[in-house]
């Protein structure tokens, strides 16, 4: 596999909300619009390299028994300087995905990727890995939260295309479900 | 690719105390450079609530008063043009009568007692219904601004008082009006010592 | 009457799986069959309590008197990946049944978003030591309720006629948010 495709499996092939399903917890808490889906999804895009970065640098260093405990420090520190950052400059962010930013630290899908692919693989992959699955996680959570966000309140990026309010319900938790629903539906269609 | 390390439990033992250490010294690093700006931010949101809610003023004081409802206090912000008169009192209220969870708004009196603007800092509500209490998504809370709660009734039209309320959101509008009370009614008490 | 509300509030208005979007992963993962639907819960039910009041602690008498609140996401994950290591070798030496009926959903809890979630919305809400158990008690009580009664509708899906693309998760999707309608019918009773 060439740098390419391992860049690009995470948008279609191997998306990890609608094709793995992981990282379903803030992929629905967080998608009420599509700005907060792309904002939650660069701040695991940020964690994701940065950790299998770090996790492929010091993969021989680690004794194999104490590796899960030591990626899960190296995930935490990197998920709470995001944590420190966004409260700092971004702060009406910050408050939109609130819960959600501390929880990326048990994201199977980070800890997924620094355990599976970081640890074995040399540096260049891991970062190419890393920035496209994190980026088709963005990708994911962007258009489950462009999709809740057309059909909720009528508008895209806060820019409005009708006027008042539509299918009120897709704002709401179940939209969540159904529009994810659908969403991995579409993709499966997508990838035959 | 090179040996890794054995797991012995000198090799164990060293590693996480080492991996850990560094994360708690960087992070403290990181704390200090981002403590500045998180501070700013928050005093900033702070200030730009109480520039919204109050006239053109030079100077704020800001004081804990009890709330007239219960025991707690409320953060009283004063603001005094350059003569130092007093231009208005922007309140830090709130109210636990929120349709899921607590409502934060910050309020902003004249010296007389009218209300000059709400603005809402933090709420639970339905997205789409009862966050229309925020002027940015509906300009409901607007009928609030310029009445004197001396001789207004903050409550809902069909509460027997004056206030027309969201539609579809009767609990949300009921519970900033509350917030509202709470704010004017620790203002009148207190009006003497100001 | 204040436990009342926060049960209340835990299990049913702001329940954990359907509102609040925590512990999705073994929601859609584990929630095939009952019996293990009912494993699940009882695993989490024992590793959110400890672990709420072990970070509880921890915030208020470490954290807080140092002034070291920026290291609760650290700290805090560190306590939930020991503890459930931990409960797995106790629960090994002590009774051996319960780690027949625990054991293998065990290791999946350090990654259970409601776990961590919990401990830290206990902290965020300024509840009291005993109220942050009664808390992670409710909400481990709510995340089981959704799991039961979500696999009670999946055993039902598995004999109905899907389309192909549906079958599975999509239409498990589907209905756990039919689930999330329904539970919605809650908010504002407390």
């Amino acid at each position: 596999m060439n740098q390419m495709q391992n860049f690009t499996k995470g948008f279609i092939k191997e998306n990890p909300v609608f094709v793995m399903l992981l990282g379903l917890c803030p992929a629905l808490g967080v998608t009420t619009s599509a700005f907060n889906g792309l904002g939650m999804g660069l701040a695991t895009t940020f964690v994701l390299v940065m950790s299998n970065l770090v996790v492929s640098l010091i993969k021989n260093f680690i004794p194999d028994k104490v590796r899960i405990p030591s990626f899960i420090v190296i995930i935490a520190s990197f998920v709470t300087i995001v944590e420190l950052v966004m409260q700092g400059f971004l702060p009406a962010l910050f408050e939109q995905l609130g819960l959600f930013i501390p929880l990326i630290v048990v994201n199977c899908l980070v800890l997924g990727r620094a355990e599976a692919f970081a640890s074995k693989k040399s540096l260049p992959v891991a970062i190419v890995d890393g920035l496209g699955m994190g980026l088709g996680f963005a990708f994911a959570l962007t258009v489950l939260g462009g999709v809740r966000e057309i059909l909720g309140s009528g508008a895209i990026f806060d820019i409005d295309l009708m006027p008042g309010d539509f299918m009120l319900v897709f704002v709401l938790a179940p939209g969540a479900f159904i529009g994810l629903g659908y969403l991995v539906a579409i993709s499966r269609k997508l990838n035959k | 690719m090179a040996s890794k390390r054995e797991s012995n439990f000198f090799n164990m033992v060293s590693t996480l105390i080492l991996v850990t250490g560094i994360a708690a010294l960087s992070l403290g690093g990181i704390y200090n450079i981002t403590k500045g700006p998180i501070e700013e931010a928050k005093l900033r949101k702070q200030e730009e609530a109480i520039k919204a809610v109050l006239p053109a003023f030079e100077r704020l004081e800001t004081r804990m008063i009890r709330s007239a409802h219960e025991a707690d206090s409320l953060q009283f912000n004063f603001a005094f043009d350059e003569q130092d008169h007093l231009v208005g009192v922007a309140v830090n209220s709130f109210t636990n009568k929120g349709f899921s969870g607590n409502i934060k708004v910050m309020v902003g009196l004249l010296p007389d007692g009218t209300i000059n603007n709400t603005s809402v800092l933090e709420h639970k509500e339905t997205p789409g219904l009862g966050d229309k209490m925020q002027q940015n998504k509906s300009d409901w809370s607007l009928q609030f601004n310029g009445v004197n709660p001396a001789a207004f009734d903050l409550r809902m039209t069909k509460d027997g008082g004056q206030i027309d309320a969201i539609t579809a959101a009767t609990i949300s509008a009921r519970a900033f009006s509350d917030a509202i009370q709470r704010a004017y009614d620790t203002f009148e008490l207190n009006k003497g010592d100001f | 009457m204040e436990y009342i509300v926060i049960i209340i509030g835990a299990i049913l208005v702001n329940n954990i799986v359907l509102a609040q979007f925590l512990g999705i992963c073994p929601f859609v993962g584990v929630s095939n069959k009952i019996s293990t639907s009912v494993g699940m819960g009882g695993a989490v039910l024992f590793v959110m309590t400890i672990a709420t009041i072990v970070t509880w602690l921890i915030q208020m008498y470490v954290l807080r008197p140092f002034g070291i609140g920026f290291m609760q996401t650290i700290a805090y994950i560190l306590v939930i990946a020991s503890l459930v290591q931990m409960v797995e070798i106790i629960l090994k030496k002590v009774s051996p049944a319960l780690y027949q009926a625990l054991g293998v959903f065990l290791p999946l809890i350090t990654t259970n978003c409601a776990v961590l979630g919990v401990a830290i919305l206990a902290v965020q809400n300024d509840f009291n030591l005993l109220e942050s158990v009664v808390f992670a008690l409710a909400n481990a009580g709510g995340f089981t309720l959704a799991m039961l009664l979500f696999a009670g509708i999946r055993e039902h899906l598995d004999l109905m006629e899907v389309p192909s693309l549906m079958r599975g998760v999509p239409i498990a999707l589907v209905a756990a948010g039919i689930l999330a309608l329904a539970f919605m019918g809650f908010t504002g009773i407390v």
